[in-house]
C-alpha cells in the first residue's frame, strides 16, 4: 500500500485526473440519459455537484491538516491547509457560477433566496473569502499559520452547522443527490460518481501542484538570497 | 477559578471606571432602532419585522465590544503577563468571553425595553425571547473571543473582526431570528418550533465554546 503510493507523482496523478474527468463527461454527455423534466440544462448537474461537493470537502480537508499542524508545529501542514482553503475557494466560486447558470435554466431565476443550500454555500463562501485578509494582516510568519490553522478549525466546525441552520429555516426545492427517496436512476448514478471522483482527483492535482510551485519558488528565492550573498 | 475571577473582576471593573464599551453600544442600538423607524417608516413592528430590526441591531452593537476586548490587553502588556503567568491561558478565554456576555446582557437590559416602547404593542414575548437572546449572547461570545484575538493580534485590527464575524454568525441570526418572528408576532408569543430554535442555538454554543477551548491556547504563544 505505501510503496503503491509512494509511485503516485504529480505528473501521473494529472494523467489520471484527465482520464478520468474525461470518461466522466462523456459518459455525462452520451451515456447518461437525458432528464425527462430539465431537459438538457441537467447536464451541468455533473458539473456542479462534484464541484461543490469537492469544494466542501477540501475546506474540511483543510480543517484537519490545521489540527495537525497546531499539533506539530510543522508548516508543512499550515502550507497545505493553505492550499486546500485556496483551491476550494475557487473550486466555491465555479459552484455559484454553475449553480446560477442551473438555476436560471430550470428555475427561471438566476439566484432563489428561498433555497438553503444556495444561501449557505454562499454564507460558508463568503466566509472563507475572508481568510486571505486575514493571512496577509498578520506579517509573523508563524503566529499567521497558527491564527490561520484556527480559523480553518473554526470554519471547518461552521460548515455543517451552517447547512443546518439555513435548511431549519427554509423550504426545500434544491434536489438532492441521495435522498432516501428515490434519487437518481443507476443509468445517471454511475456516470455521476465518475464525474465525482475525477472532480476529487482534479482538486488533488491543483493542491499538490500549487504545494509543489509554492515550493519551489522559496527554495528560488533562498537560492537567490545565499547567491546575493556571496557576490 | 481564582484566576477566573480575578481576571473577569478587572474586565468587569474597567469597564465599569472608564465606560469604554457599554456606553457606546447602548447608544448605537437606540440610534439604530430610531434610524429604522425613518427607514422603514413603521411605527408599530411584529413578526419577521421586529425580529429583523432588533436581532441584527444587537448583533451589530455586539460587534463594537468585540472590537475593543483585546485593546487594553494588546495596549498595556496584559497579554505578556497572561504569558508569564503561572497558570492555563484557556482561563483567559472563559473570562474575556463572561465579560462579553455580562457586557451583551446588560446592552439587551437597555436596548430591548427601548425596542418595545418604540415598536411593540405588546410586551409579552420578552420573557421567552430572553432565554433566545441569553444562549445566542453565550455563541456570540464563544466566537466573538476568538476572532477578537486574532483581529486584534493582525495588523487590520478593526477591519478582521466584523469580516470574519459577521458570516460566522449567520447560524446564530437565523436561529435567534426564527425565534424571534413568532415570540414577536401579531397577537402575542406563537412558540411555533421554538425548540427547534434553541436546540441550534445550544449546538452553536456548544460546538463554538469547545473550539474556543481548543485553539484559544495556540493564539497566546509567541
Amino acid at each position: 500500500m505505501a510503496d503503491a503510493l509512494k509511485s503516485i507523482t504529480l505528473r501521473r496523478l494529472a494523467v489520471g485526473t484527465v482520464v478520468v474527468l474525461g470518461a466522466g463527461y462523456v459518459l455525462a454527455f452520451f451515456a447518461a440519459p437525458e432528464d425527462a423534466d430539465q431537459g438538457f440544462i441537467q447536464k451541468i448537474f455533473y458539473l456542479h455537484v462534484p464541484l461543490a461537493t469537492v469544494a466542501l470537502c477540501g475546506w474540511i480537508v483543510a480543517a484537519i491538516h490545521a489540527i495537525r499542524h497546531l499539533r506539530t508545529g510543522d508548516p508543512k501542514h499550515d502550507a497545505r491547509s493553505y492550499v486546500s482553503i485556496h483551491i476550494s475557494v475557487i473550486f466555491g466560486l465555479a459552484v455559484l457560477l454553475t449553480g446560477a447558470i442551473w438555476a436560471k435554466g430550470s428555475w427561471g431565476v438566476w439566484w432563489e433566496w428561498k433555497e438553503p443550500t444556495l444561501v449557505s454555500f454562499l454564507i460558508v463562501f463568503l466566509l472563507y473569502a475572508t481568510y486571505y485578509p486575514l493571512r496577509y494582516a498578520i506579517e509573523d510568519r508563524d503566529r499567521q499559520a497558527r491564527y490561520a490553522s484556527v480559523f480553518a478549525i473554526t470554519a471547518g466546525a461552521f460548515v455543517p452547522l451552517n447547512f443546518l441552520a439555513v435548511r431549519l429555516a427554509e423550504p426545500l426545492i434544491h434536489p438532492r443527490t441521495f435522498s432516501s427517496t428515490g434519487g437518481l436512476p443507476d443509468s445517471m448514478l454511475w456516470p455521476f460518481l465518475v464525474c465525482m471522483a475525477g472532480m476529487a482527483l482534479l482538486w488533488a492535482t491543483l493542491v499538490w501542484f500549487e504545494l509543489d510551485s509554492k515550493a519551489a519558488s522559496g527554495n528560488l528565492k533562498r537560492i537567490r538570497r545565499a547567491l546575493e550573498a556571496t557576490a | 477559578m481564582t484566576a477566573y475571577s480575578a481576571l473577569l473582576r478587572k474586565d468587569l471593573r474597567v469597564e465599569l471606571r472608564t465606560l469604554r464599551s457599554l456606553p457606546a453600544m447602548a447608544l448605537f442600538a437606540i440610534t439604530a432602532f430610531v434610524i429604522f423607524r425613518f427607514g422603514l417608516d413603521r411605527e408599530r413592528l411584529s413578526g419577521e419585522l421586529a425580529a429583523g430590526v432588533l436581532i441584527p441591531t444587537l448583533l451589530f452593537a455586539a460587534l463594537l465590544a468585540i472590537n475593543r476586548l483585546f485593546v487594553a490587553e494588546r495596549e498595556e502588556g496584559g497579554f505578556d503577563l497572561i504569558r508569564l503567568a503561572p497558570v492555563d491561558r484557556t482561563v483567559l478565554f472563559a473570562a474575556k468571553a463572561s465579560a462579553l456576555v455580562v457586557y451583551l446582557v446588560v446592552l439587551e437590559l437597555v436596548a430591548v425595553p427601548i425596542f418595545a416602547l418604540f415598536f411593540l404593542d405588546s410586551a409579552s414575548g420578552l420573557l421567552p425571547l430572553a432565554l433566545v437572546l441569553l444562549l445566542a449572547n453565550v455563541g456570540l461570545a464563544a466566537t466573538g473571543t476568538v476572532i477578537s484575538t486574532i483581529a486584534t493580534m493582525s495588523s487590520a485590527r478593526d477591519l478582521l473582526a466584523p469580516l470574519i464575524l459577521l458570516p460566522l454568525l449567520v447560524p446564530l441570526v437565523v436561529a435567534a431570528a426564527g425565534a424571534g418572528e413568532h415570540l414577536l408576532a401579531e397577537g402575542g408569543p406563537d412558540y411555533g418550533r421554538f425548540g427547534t430554535w434553541l436546540g441550534l442555538l445550544g449546538l452553536y454554543d456548544l460546538i463554538f465554546l469547545l473550539v474556543g477551548y481548543a485553539t484559544f491556547d495556540f493564539l497566546l504563544d509567541d
